[in-house]
């Protein structure tokens, strides 16, 4: 039952992957595409940690930790790029 | 027990990945940068959230270290979405028509 589940939300989550990655290819402005991208790695960390839940190896979760923080550090350097310049 | 747990752990997945597909949906259909700003990040922290608890549902020994991602997510969305609001408004993005007020606009004249 809960594997069911969990394929389905995987499912879910690859299509939200097809539209936010739709709107990075189209955006027309360039912090279009920075939301976009931080939207895709928000849909990636869930779609790490339902790999962990499909092999059932906690180390996973470690990785999206970390994708987590360089996603984060990536936003908001891109983002002040944006605001002022190097 | 257990079997219950798992069921609880699947539909609160369910229901994250649902709400990441509506904020990729809202990502898609909103008309200018903002509301895509509010659509891309508040869905999808809301979605990550409830992914994360359906997995700590599913197996109970990860939980401590989901907690740690929960509230990762929970301190850099909403930094990170502010961030970008300003660089945006900076710029000069354009603003949809039905735009009521601009209170950052009102307070330092800047016209985007």
């Amino acid at each position: 039952m809960a594997d069911v589940l969990i394929y389905l939300s995987a499912v879910i989550a690859g299509l939200a992957f097809l539209l936010v990655l739709f709107r990075f290819i189209k955006g027309p402005s360039a912090v279009d595409r920075v939301i976009a991208f931080d939207g895709l790695t928000i849909v990636c960390i869930t779609g790490i940690l339902l790999a962990a839940l499909a092999e059932g190896r906690g180390i996973y979760l470690d990785v999206a930790l970390v994708y987590a923080l360089l996603s984060f550090l990536g936003v908001i350097v891109v983002a002040r790029f944006l605001d002022r310049g190097f | 027990m257990a079997a219950l747990l798992d069921i609880v752990g699947g539909l609160l997945l369910l229901a994250g990945t649902t709400f990441l597909f509506f904020g990729g949906l809202g990502l898609v259909r909103m008309p200018d940068v903002y509301n895509r700003i509010q659509a891309g990040t508040k869905a999808t922290t809301l979605g990550t959230l409830l992914s994360l608890a359906g997995t700590a549902f599913l197996y109970p020994a990860w939980s401590l270290k989901l907690l740690l991602i929960g509230i990762f997510l929970l301190f850099t969305n909403p930094l990170s979405s502010q961030v970008l609001a300003r660089a945006a408004h900076r710029r000069g993005a354009m603003k949809t028509p039905q735009t009521v007020v601009d209170r950052l606009e009102e307070d330092t004249g800047e016209h985007p």
